[in-house]
Formats: C-alpha cells, structure tokens, sequence
C-alpha cells in the first residue's frame, strides 16, 4: 500500500516532467503573466503569508492534480524545520481546489492535497498528531477572478496554526 | 402539514375512450397546447370570509393563477389571455358553452368554484375537452385556508397527469444552499421553498459553511454537509421539528450524501489519507458499511430507484468518470467514456437514465445517459453548471449555474434552473438571494 503510493507519486512525477519539456513553448505563453505561472501551477507570491521569516504558508497545485512541486517540497521542508523548532504548535493543513470542478469531487480533491502536504511534513519528522486535514474544497477561493492565475492561486494547501 | 389535504370526493367522469387531448411529453414541445383556465368562481360570501383571512381579494382567482403559471412554465401548456373569455366564470363551470371556447383556439378548459364552508376552504375544479365537448375530469378538496397555494399545485398536478398521461410535479418543494456575500468569504444557510419559489424558508443562519442538502423518500428529512464547529460532516436534519445530528462517527470528512429509495440509509463519502471511498450507514441499526475500496476518489453516489445499483464518480481511470456497481459494491463497470471529465451522477427516478455534470473544453454541460452509458445526450452548455437534481415524474431537471467574473473579480451570481429532458424550456427559478444545490422532493400529496 504504501510502495503503491511512493510508486504512484514517482510515476506522477515522471509524467510531470515529460509534459512539462514538452510543453516548452506553451509554458512561455503561460510566464507572460509577470512570470507568476509555470505550467499552470502558481509560483508567484501574491497570495503567500509566512509562518515564520522564510517560512511561506502555501504550497500550489497543477489542475486536478496533487503533485507536490520542487517548489513546494521546497516550502513544506522550511514548514517542517518551523515546526520542529516549535514542537507546541500544531497546524491544520486546509486543501483548496479551483472554481472549475464539481463540488463534491473538490472535496475530495482539497483532502487529497493537504494530505500530500501532511505527507510529505511527515517524512520531515513530523508527527501526524500535530497535523490535522481540513478541505474546503472550492468554497473558500483567495482570489475571486474567472481566469487562469485565478484558478492557480486557488489551488493550495495552507498550512495554519491551530493553537 | 402534508397530509393535511383532505380529499372528499374524488368524481372522475372520463372512462371515455374518445378524448381527444393528448400531449406528448416526450419530444421538445415547441407548440404547447392551448387551454384556458376560467378564474375559480366564488360567492360575495365566501369572498369576504377568505379575504378577512387570507388578505386577498379573491382567493379564487389566486388559486387559478398558480395553475396558470404551472402550467404555462411547464411549457407544455400555453394557458390563454383571460380578456378574450366570453363566458363568465360561474356559468362556464356549471356548464361551457363550446363553441365560445372554441372560438378562442383553447382545446381544454378548467373551471372551478371556491366556497367557504365551516371554517374550510371548499375547492371544486373541472377539466372539459372542448373540441370534443366533454368534461375529462372533476375534482373537490377540502382543506385549511392557508392551504390554498397547495390546492393551486394539486389542480395543476392532476390537469398535467389527465393530460400527459404521467404524474404532475407541481405540489413539490426544493431544498437548496442560500448564498450571500463575497466570492471569498460566502455565507452559506440551508433554505427552502415551493417548486414555484413560493413560502421561502430559511433553516439554518448562515454562521456555518453548509452544502449539498438531499431530500429522503418523504421529503420530511434532509441529509447535507455541514462545517459545524469546522469539522465537515454529513448531517441529517428533520425538518418539522428541526432536530440535527451527525450521521455516523467517522474520524474525518464525511460528505456528498444522499437517502436509499426506501429512506433507510444514507450512502456517502469518507475522506482519509487522499482517498475517498463510498460508505453506507443504515439509520435504524446505525452499522455502517463500506461499499468502494480504491485508492482513488470516489463521491457522489446515487441508488438506482429499485436500490439495487449505485452510481458514482471516480477518478480510478486518471480522471473523474462515471461509474455503475452492485449495491454492495461489487461488479464496478464505468459507463462513461466520452471526451472530457464527468460528475455528478443521479439515478432518476424511472430508472432508465443517468443525469451527470460534464466538464469538456472549458464548458459545463448537464446531460443525460442512459444506465450502461449509452445514449448521451447534452442538454444545456454554460460557463459553469453542476448538481443536476430530479423532478419526481423524471421529466425535468433543477441545477445550479455560476457565473464567470470580470477582471476585477466582480460580477459573480450563482441561480438555480431547470431544463426539460428533451432539451427545451430552460428557465430560471428565482429565489431571494444567490442559490445552489438544488434538490426537488417527491411529491407531496400522495
């Protein structure tokens, strides 16, 4: 079960890279917005709080998707290192999906991406007990916009201190 | 409350074979019959009797409206201007003058007259075929004032069952997610209201996050997704008395639930670790059973109306796709497999077809399919639309559309709809607020 999933996330991965070098001249298109897209995951800062100085909050997703980007293993590394030095706090990881899906199955898919984040804070040395999940689905977007970096904000995983 | 419509008598001359009007509700029906509906008459007497408590002029002519604008937004009907009426309303219900009618291109007519009897409201309608001079149908309920409105969708239903030869879907009501206030930061309460909008009710305050409430059998109990104290969970509220509780004690997010045709249990999802699997907990016994068993996301689970299948959504393929099983689970077959992602799957109540949500190219669709995934067919394209919900005769459609915000972000409106199967009348269904979510009950009176 569990090698299903590091398998399953390894594939995911691999797929990732292949679309990404072949989409080569799309992702130019898409870093015309100021640079704050690539692929379609959000990479700007528009939105991001910080937990502590160099700790971001968030971490985007790539539509329908909840593969954990270089950036965001990135930020979920820096979460972890937070969280060790404040072994009090404790956090709730709230999973959020675009305004582009059905409602119930973004549900499912915001639970999903919080748990690859509370994965992933896992294999940091952080205990489950710490983390609690909480999806909202596509009920609480940051961004109210109709367009692509929109939908790309909306995408995320917030970590949140929950004491 | 429901059962609060007396039916006294119950006259039905119409064993004859010879009526003419007949109309086909299963083709989009561009040329709706033409009918008349002669204002229910009604006695200076009894007039004033409902007007000191009703607060209407005349309540016989209110009671003739509803049926009007019933069946006008059916589309199947086209109710005829009440100014080229000739005969008077009194007259015409003892006896019609067919030829006037005739004259006036309506093929049916409704009569009817209002008494109040001993604190009652006395209700008697007939239904005549004009071209063949006959009277199809004659009916008298007694009930409590504050009724009537229901007594407008009773006449409406039984004109619309004579007529079509299926049952109305008229004395119903719609339970739905009132929304208010930013994109961000919606505020979101449970409410209900008539099929018409009328008697709109809120039954929660807003002070948490509400979703997707869902009709039992008898329309008394609704399942939903509350964030109660922020922790998701599906709920089950009686609607009388207002009681909640939470449906099961599952250690995370339950949601996307929906009552068996018999209204013994409730089928949902339960979301941990990433996955989402489809669970069953009885309401008598409260045992809870698991139905699916895969790492991928399975929601939205729907009973066939036997209660012998489910239908659900799963994204096991790669991406959301409808799929059919066994009511326990086993022989899981995928049944859609056109271009694009599919939601949303709902059983209707005839059992042949399978009401979903398509997303294709950036577009919503509602569509239908038949229950092995054959047959597609889209009814209606928009910006962003989900959550088809059933009329309990299976012939119309309820769903909730989005609309896309201008750059600033402004402009968003979320509005309920319906749609007939066959693709034509969509309309609008005006609440007070934003609305989403839709569920249709069964039918109330019987």
């Amino acid at each position: 079960m569990r090698l299903d999933k590091i398998l399953k996330n390894t594939l995911l991965v691999l797929t990732a890279c292949l679309v990404l070098s072949a989409c080569a001249t799309k992702k130019e298109v898409a870093t015309d917005i100021k640079g704050q897209m690539q692929g379609d995951v959000y990479t700007g800062t528009d939105t991001v709080e910080y937990l502590a100085e160099g700790v971001p909050d968030r971490v985007f997703f790539a539509t329908n998707e909840s593969i954990l980007t270089t950036a965001s293993r990135e930020t979920l590394r820096a979460q972890a290192g937070w969280l060790r030095k404040n072994p009090n706090i404790n956090v709730v990881l709230e999973g959020h999906a675009d305004e582009r899906g059905t409602r119930e199955y973004n549900l499912a898919l915001g639970e999903r991406r919080a748990n690859a984040a509370k994965d992933y804070l896992m294999t940091y040395g952080i205990s489950s007990d710490r983390i609690t999940v909480l999806s909202y689905g596509k009920e609480r977007p940051v961004d109210s916009g109709s367009n692509p970096l929109a939908w790309s904000k909306n995408r995320r995983s917030v970590t949140v201190k929950a004491n | 409350m429901i059962k609060k419509i007396l039916i006294l008598l119950f006259i039905l001359i119409s064993f004859n074979a010879n009526a003419l009007i007949e109309v086909d509700i299963t083709r989009g029906n561009l040329n709706p019959l033409p009918l008349a509906v002669s204002p229910l008459s009604i006695d200076e007497e009894s007039r004033k009797s409902f007007k000191k408590i009703l607060k209407k002029e005349n309540i016989g002519s209110e009671i003739s409206n509803i049926v009007e604008k019933n069946l006008r937004t059916s589309g199947l009907f086209n109710p005829l201007d009440k100014k080229a009426f000739l005969q008077a309303p009194d007259i015409a219900n003892l006896k019609p003058r067919f030829e006037d009618w005739n004259l006036i291109k309506a093929q049916a007519l409704i009569t009817g007259k209002v008494n109040y009897v001993e604190d009652k409201l006395r209700v008697e309608f007939r239904l005549w075929d004009v071209l063949a001079a006959k009277e199809m149908m004659a009916l008298a309920f007694t009930t409590v004032p504050n009724n009537w409105r229901r007594v407008g969708h009773i006449i409406s239903d039984k004109v619309y069952e004579r007529l079509t030869g299926e049952k109305g879907y008229f004395d119903t009501r719609i339970i739905y997610v009132s929304e208010e206030g930013p994109k961000t930061q919606r505020i979101k309460k449970l409410a209900i209201m008539d099929q018409d909008g009328a008697n709109n009710k809120f039954l929660t305050l807003g002070n948490e996050l509400v979703l997707t409430p869902r009709f039992n059998p008898t329309s008394q109990m609704v399942t939903y997704l509350s964030y109660f104290k922020n922790m998701p969970r599906v709920y089950l509220l009686d609607i009388e008395t207002g009681t909640q509780e939470v449906v099961g004690d599952f250690p995370g997010m339950t949601f996307a639930p929906r009552f068996s045709p018999d209204g013994k249990k409730i089928i949902m999802s339960f979301a941990k670790d990433g996955k989402s699997d489809i669970y069953t907990m009885d309401l008598e016994n409260r045992i809870v059973e698991k139905i699916t068993n895969h790492p991928s996301i399975d929601t939205s689970p729907s009973y066939s109306p036997d209660g012998k299948y489910i239908t659900f959504n799963s994204d096991r393929s790669g991406y959301q796709q409808i799929y059919v099983m066994k009511k326990d689970g086993s022989d899981v077959k995928r049944i859609s497999f056109g271009n694009g992602l599919y939601g949303t799957p709902v059983w209707s109540p005839r059992g042949d077809l399978i009401a979903f949500t398509k997303l294709h190219k950036g577009k919503f669709y509602i569509g239908v399919m038949r229950t092995d995934g054959s047959g597609e067919r889209l009814l209606t394209e928009n910006y962003y639309q989900e959550a088809p919900s059933w009329s309990p005769n299976g012939r119309v459609l309820i769903f909730y559309r989005e609309t896309k915000t201008n750059s600033k972000g402004e402009g968003f409106s979320a509005k309920l709809w319906s749609i007939d199967l066959t693709g034509y009348n969509e309309r609008q269904i005006k609440t007070p607020t934003d609305a989403s979510d839709p569920s249709w009950s069964s039918l109330l009176s019987n």
